[in-house]
């Protein structure tokens, strides 16, 4: 039993080191892809939003691409808020266990699983002519476009385990407050909230990085112009969409440049999860 | 024990008539087939792809080319794993003298881009070099603009905004496209300058042909750039555009064909774009393959070599000319098919020229 006991933790501690070997690999191969353009631009690649990738002219800066990334996130998570919540009461608190939670939760999950050029196809033939008869923009190409399709493209993510977070305030706490004569309205905001919020909040962390990966949808949406958007309407680019698309045919500086890019996003996406980290550790002292 | 003998006997008896064929009957018949392997451009992959079909049904030679993109192509050349590779632009002395030996380009067949756009009701437009540096510069946003009014006398264009679509993704085709508007435009040339992807100074970037073509079919008002076998195949209205000449040219297979009528230097490598043939679409460009010039590397065998330049010389000539046209790229002008064959003459094995 003991000897069992031992192959078992063995694997699983072998696992696990193969999980941080993976992470540290990827990382260590981005910094080594990122290092000839850190070389020639320094800290200006950061900063810069020049994308000029004209042989003789070549001039590289990410600020552009992290501008996009960032705003069509915020985007997103500001238009999924509302909905990913409400819809994780209805589905936790108000109809919790009914039939038509049921469905709705169902209807929720299949969201998550729709693949993302669906998502994307979507919003090229149908959210963007309306978006142009809205007279929000030209063409119906930009940052805004492409965070509605991000917004209903992270839900899922939002709404599940907002849901389950609810579900999981003890039944007790509100019925106390109930019969010290609190309305639903009362129970929800003094004691449903105060008891999830840290892990609604994790949940709206996880949908923000879902949101800042995202790549095919946001292709076809956000109109690929290097630029940072004018507007929030106008069109720009984001980290993981200038990747798929200059990656082919890149070598040399532009490689190392799109490497660069990606050990950006991996850095960013890590200090968003760091906040998300401290937040709730604030929430929770 | 005696049936081992009996299939020794039998072994050996096939390993000295296969040894004795090929002599008695080369130039007759085929010799075993070879497995020829190529990579590189994905432009002329369709056409590439119907040729090799071809040829395989009618010489049992089986030949592999993958659509990797010509940067892919040149490397796998480079590396020695490949027969022969494709690309859209031809290496400079710079990049030929990077190759492990002396390198040959043998052009294949002839491509052009077109200007595409979507003005509903409209499917004649004419574009002088002005406009287009105006139109891809973002200097003229709306139809109506009377710098087009005055291409187009006779047109009503309508007062509607013009959004410009351009590749996102690197390509030969904005090579192509911004060689030309190099050619014709100083402003772009310092402004913009050429490359497979540029930075733009206006528009909305869509990935590959299909992206570009389908994004100008959505959005009424735009206009952009398509590789034109894409464009032919797809039927997609496409703009007349001023030549060396000064004439409005629509693209078609003959008027592409007719940018390589110029003079062009006795190794093909040029670009095609601004052809001073006066009925030549101005946009135009050669696609090729390269190989080596000296056939024996990395334990080629002859029959290797031979099935190399067998085919290419079978690629560049009439039957596969045909091919090219039916899936919509311009066939060769008969002059530089003459070029091309005297090039592949110049391709040896063992310093031995292998096609006479």
């Amino acid at each position: 039993m003991i000897k069992s006991e031992r192959v078992v933790k063995g694997i699983l501690f072998l696992s696990s080191l193969l999980i941080i070997l993976i992470t540290a690999g990827m990382m260590l191969s981005l910094m080594n892809g990122s290092i000839p353009v850190f070389k020639e631009f320094g800290l200006r690649f950061i900063i810069s939003s020049q994308w000029n990738p004209t042989e003789g002219r070549e001039e590289y800066g990410a600020m552009a691409f992290i501008v996009g990334t960032l705003l069509t996130s915020l985007i997103a998570i500001v238009l999924c808020f509302p909905l990913a919540f409400s819809s994780s009461l209805f589905i936790g608190e108000y109809f919790q266990g009914t039939r038509i939670a049921k469905i709705m939760g169902t209807l929720v999950d299949m969201l998550a699983g729709i693949p993302s050029i669906v998502y994307g196809l979507w919003g090229f033939y149908v959210l963007r002519p309306l978006i142009v008869d809205l007279g929000l923009n030209g063409q119906g190409f930009g940052v805004f476009t492409a965070g509605v399709v991000l917004a209903i493209m992270i839900i899922p993510y939002a709404t599940s385990i907002s849901t389950e977070i609810i579900k999981m305030v003890p039944g007790e706490l509100k019925e106390a407050a109930y019969s010290l004569g609190a309305t639903r309205r009362d129970v929800i905001l003094r004691v449903l909230i105060p008891n999830a919020r840290s892990g609604i909040f994790t949940s709206f962390v996880l949908a923000f990085g879902r949101a800042l990966g995202e790549t095919m949808a946001v292709t076809m949406l956000i109109g690929n112009a290097n630029i940072i958007p004018d507007s929030l309407f106008g069109p720009g680019n984001t980290m993981a969409s200038v990747i798929a698309n200059q990656f082919g045919e890149a070598e040399g500086l532009k490689l190392s440049a799109l490497i660069s890019i990606g050990l950006l996003l991996f850095v960013i996406t890590g200090i968003i999860n760091g906040i998300g980290k401290l937040i709730i550790k604030r929430f929770n002292s | 024990m005696k049936a081992y003998t009996l299939i020794l006997a039998i072994a050996l008896f096939l390993v000295s008539c296969g040894n004795g064929g090929p002599d008695k009957k080369s130039g007759t018949k085929e010799s075993a087939p070879v497995d020829l392997t190529a990579a590189g451009a994905t432009f002329p992959l369709p056409f590439y792809n119907v040729a090799i079909k071809n040829y395989t049904e009618k010489s049992g030679q089986s030949i592999s080319y993958g659509g990797v993109g010509s940067g892919g192509g040149i490397r796998s050349l480079k590396d020695r794993v490949v027969d022969f590779g494709g690309t859209d632009a031809f290496l400079n002395d710079e990049q030929k003298s990077e190759m492990p030996a002396d390198i040959v380009h043998i052009p294949t067949c002839i491509g052009a881009v077109v200007i595409a756009y979507n003005l509903p009701g409209i499917d004649q437009l004419k574009l002088s070099n002005a406009n287009l540096q105006e139109i891809f510069m973002g200097n003229i946003t709306r139809w109506n603009d009377p710098q087009l009014v005055a291409s187009n006398p006779g047109l009503t264009l309508p007062d509607m905004p013009l959004t410009v679509v351009h590749r996102s993704d690197g390509s030969g085709t904005t090579y192509i496209f911004s060689d030309f508007m190099s050619k014709i435009s100083a402003a772009w040339e310092s402004g913009v300058g050429r490359g497979k992807s540029l930075m733009w100074p206006v528009g909305i970037g869509a990935k590959g042909n299909p992206g570009v073509a389908g994004t100008i079919k959505a959005t009424e008002g735009a206009v952009g750039y398509i590789g034109s076998e894409f464009a032919f195949a797809q039927k997609i209205p496409v703009a007349q555009v001023e030549n060396s000449a000064g004439k409005y040219i629509l693209p078609s297979l003959e008027s592409i064909s007719a940018a390589a009528k110029a003079e062009i230097p006795a190794d093909t490598r040029a670009n095609l774009t601004c052809s001073s043939d006066p009925e030549a679409y101005p946009i135009s460009g050669f696609t090729w393959i390269i190989l080596y010039k000296e056939q024996n590397y990395n334990k080629r065998t002859r029959a290797q070599a031979e099935e190399t330049v067998k085919f290419l010389s079978w690629l560049i000539e009439k039957d596969a000319q045909a091919l090219a046209q039916q899936v919509n790229y311009a066939p060769l002008p008969l002059k530089t098919v003459e070029q091309a064959k005297e090039i592949l003459r110049s391709v040896v094995y063992d310093g031995q020229s292998l096609l006479n």
